[in-house]
């Protein structure tokens, strides 16, 4: 299996879709782009031309505010994004053990997409569950208080 | 009307009912006709009590506030007679206080007052009656009907309520501000872009009692004459989102927003903008840009927020928390607001504590409440024993205090003489086992990390403290490199754009001037005093200690212990890669750290 890029067909459907929802007003373009990024998984750039017809956003903005937040990804993500929560209340509850066990479990660096497919390993900003800390998110599911320990067990849960 | 003793309130959601809670209404008015007590005691069907998957069916005895939990209607006969004839509550279907919240909110610890959290955990976020049982929506019945816009304002401003996002700019004064600025349409907007790492209250106040910012938004739209309203809250905080949006339609159709609100005349509407993680947005004019549909990155100000915001329009802002408090405030009246609280700083606060303190989580204090006592007394002290070393409060904008700050009074004024901040009320509680340059380093990596680029001093001038930073940690730290930062942190505090830019080299700052000696150590000495930066430790054996059971090498991911079973081992240290796994595995202690 390889990185899962997404056809023609599926982006216009999904555009459409979204753009109906939202409407063509330029204050709804990062609720358009989210969830476009929501339903492919990234923002392929002919998305980015196609709600650039629609809204009369020129291509070259958009491109510009999907680049710019951080859940927006301009590039194929793998079948399961892990976020690893990288900030100072994780830090000091032994992130750092917790991070070296992805790395090693995973076998890539921060950012990038195994060869697989499966996987997309990032860091993220505060998640908010700093009582619980360290905690890392794999898709939309949180796990908290995590050791180096569980990392195989929880990657084993996905398929 | 007829009066009863005694009302047993049973949960009829989904779930419960699923469970068979109509069987346990059925049950419990055939106990009551048996026994006779039909005409003492009232059974009402309620929404949820409690988590149905852990408690469910469960019912609510009042007056008493007992709540019963996983009742089946063989235990009606028992309980009824039990509780209802004898009047004894029966303890083996009380529920246990546990659920789990707790682990961030538990009962209130001593020295806490909860005014923002009062109904966390105590009332169903998602069902607007339990709000409005406990007096909810009451003050936005006493400011549209009795009060004016000038009134409400005055109201604030007497309470002495200060902006709760980290500014502490005085709400009551920005409400007059956007107030008497020109404009046929102004907006009001809540951030709850609540980014600091480590601060998560916001979080908690949305998922559990999102009504109490809702009508805080709604009174101050009232106040500053603004039809419409926007709450930005970050994407990272899906449930509080969700509950928001529930919590408007409610209100919707109570008619507490959309038109003519409460036939006043008044009319408002509400939605929620999700943000798309970018830290910046939380800084008032980039969460504006990012509302607008652009890039979040800040302009200069003036123009404030309250002459042009949204679309040039006037706009008020105000964080979470302080709309939280704005319902309160008018029911209960400016002078008991202003009776907590320092002289310039009233009221309560939220705070979060992480880190190396007994009692992680949220915490609600009155301002003027000292370091020491949120450490020790609410936080319960140092876990396993250890030592304190620093505080660092305000989120990674905010410097870190010593010991010798403990005793400092909370609030705005204080924190910041003392080189720190307020902030959103982040409190990151560290021991003795923490280098501190490494913590300036890591904070300095995530505001670098997120500065948006726009402005030079902030893109260019964090970066290169990074760099310095990384560089002593490294332990290639030149003599002149704390004079390179202080410099570096005094040009970037003072030249940048916003607030990012602006608080970033606090951090660097405040460890500078209270943990000097330990930059020193790891540039003169080449050590890092805490054992904590990599390329200034070393790990060895010790012989003596060493019993040869062969589990440190078995361990050990880059093969860098050798030894024969039952002599003592040896660490490579050209192989070893300081990751100390053999210190964790090792059961007798036999390395040291150096």
């Amino acid at each position: 299996m390889s990185v899962n890029v997404v056809d023609g067909i599926q982006v216009y459907n999904t555009v459409q879709k979204v753009i109906e929802k939202h409407g063509t007003h330029s204050e709804e373009l990062v609720p358009i782009l989210l969830d476009v990024n929501a339903s492919l998984g990234y923002i392929p750039a002919e998305a980015v031309n196609l709600i650039s017809q629609a809204t009369k956003i020129p291509a070259s903005t958009i491109e510009s505010v999907a680049s710019f937040y951080s859940m927006l990804s301009t590039k194929p993500r793998g079948k399961h994004v892990i976020k690893f929560c990288e900030n100072a209340p994780c830090h000091v509850m032994g992130g750092y053990k917790v991070w070296r066990a992805l790395l090693e479990a995973i076998g890539i660096e921060e950012g990038q997409t195994s060869a697989d497919g499966k996987w997309t390993l990032a860091t993220t900003s505060c998640l908010g569950a700093c009582g619980v800390g360290p905690v890392m998110l794999v898709d939309d599911d949180l796990y908290g208080n995590v050791t180096a320990e569980q990392v195989p067990e929880i990657l084993s849960r996905y398929k | 009307m007829a009066f009863y003793r005694s009302h047993i309130l049973v949960s009829v959601d989904p779930e419960c009912l699923q469970k068979g809670a109509h069987e346990i209404i059925d049950a419990l008015n055939d106990e009551l006709v048996r026994s006779g007590l039909l005409d003492e005691v009232q059974v009402l069907e309620t929404s949820r009590l409690g988590d149905p998957h852990l408690y469910g069916p469960d019912i609510m005895v009042y007056p008493e506030g007992v709540h019963y939990v996983k009742l089946t209607k063989d235990d009606i006969p028992y309980l009824v007679e039990e509780h209802f004839l004898k009047g004894r509550v029966v303890g083996k279907y009380r529920a246990e206080e546990v659920s789990a919240a707790e682990e961030e909110l538990g009962p209130p610890k001593p020295k806490e007052i909860r005014v923002v959290l009062r109904n966390c955990g105590k009332i169903d976020p998602e069902n607007i009656e339990d709000y409005i049982a406990e007096d909810g929506y009451l003050a936005l019945a006493k400011a549209l009907t009795e009060m004016t816009p000038e009134e409400i304002i005055s109201t604030i401003k007497t309470s002495g309520l200060r902006g709760r996002g980290g500014a502490g700019f005085p709400t009551g004064m920005k409400w007059e501000f956007t107030r008497k600025s020109e404009g046929d349409i102004k907006y009001i907007v809540c951030n709850a872009d609540e980014g600091d790492p480590g601060a998560f209250m916001n979080r908690r106040v949305l998922e559990s009692d999102p009504h109490s910012v809702i009508e805080g938004m709604i009174i101050a739209a009232y106040a500053i004459g603004a039809r419409y309203g926007y709450i930005y809250c970050r994407a990272e905080y899906p449930i509080a989102v969700k509950r928001l949006q529930i919590g408007i339609q409610q209100a919707r159709q109570l008619g507490l927003l959309g038109e003519n609100i409460l036939e006043s005349g008044f009319s408002f509407d509400l939605e929620v903008r999700k943000g798309a993680g970018a830290f910046v947005c939380g800084e008032e004019t980039a969460l504006m840009a990012s509302i607008e549909g652009a890039r979040g990155e800040p302009r200069t100000r003036p123009p404030f927020p309250a002459v042009k915001g949204l679309w040039g329009k006037p706009t008020n802002i105000n964080n979470v928390e302080t709309y939280a408090n704005v319902p309160q405030i008018i029911l209960k009246g400016p002078e008991w607001f202003a009776s907590m609280g320092t002289e310039k700083s009233k009221g309560t606060k939220t705070f979060t504590i992480a880190g190396d303190a007994v009692n992680t989580g949220i915490i609600e204090v009155p301002l003027g409440i000292t370091l020491r006592e949120i450490v020790y007394d609410v936080g319960g002290g140092i876990k396993d024993g250890r030592e304190f070393k620093a505080i660092q409060t305000g989120g990674p904008m905010g410097g870190c205090l010593t010991k010798d700050h403990l005793d400092l009074k909370v609030d705005y004024e204080t924190l910041a003489a003392a080189g720190s901040i307020m902030g959103s009320g982040g409190m990151v509680v560290m021991d003795d086992t923490t280098c501190m340059v490494d913590i300036a380093r890591f904070f300095m990596e995530f505001t670098q990390d997120e500065s948006c680029g726009k402005c030079i001093p902030c893109r260019v001038g964090t970066r290169r403290i990074l760099e310095i930073l990384e560089r002593i940690c490294d332990g290639k730290g030149k003599p002149e490199d704390l004079d390179t930062l202080e410099e570096l942190c005094v040009q970037v505090k003072r030249n940048s754009l916003c607030g990012l830019g602006q608080g970033a080299p606090n951090p660097v700052i405040s460890t500078l001037q209270n943990f000097r000696h330990e930059y020193e150590a790891h540039i003169y000495e080449k050590k890092c005093p805490a054992k904590v930066c990599r390329a200034l430790i070393s790990f060895t054996i010790l012989s003596e200690v060493c019993t040869g059971c062969t589990v440190c090498a078995r361990n050990c991911p880059v093969g860098a212990i050798s030894g024969e079973r039952r002599q003592p081992h040896l660490i490579d240290q050209d192989v070893c890669i300081r990751c100390g796994i053999c210190a964790q595995v090792c059961n007798f202690n036999a390395i040291e750290i150096n």
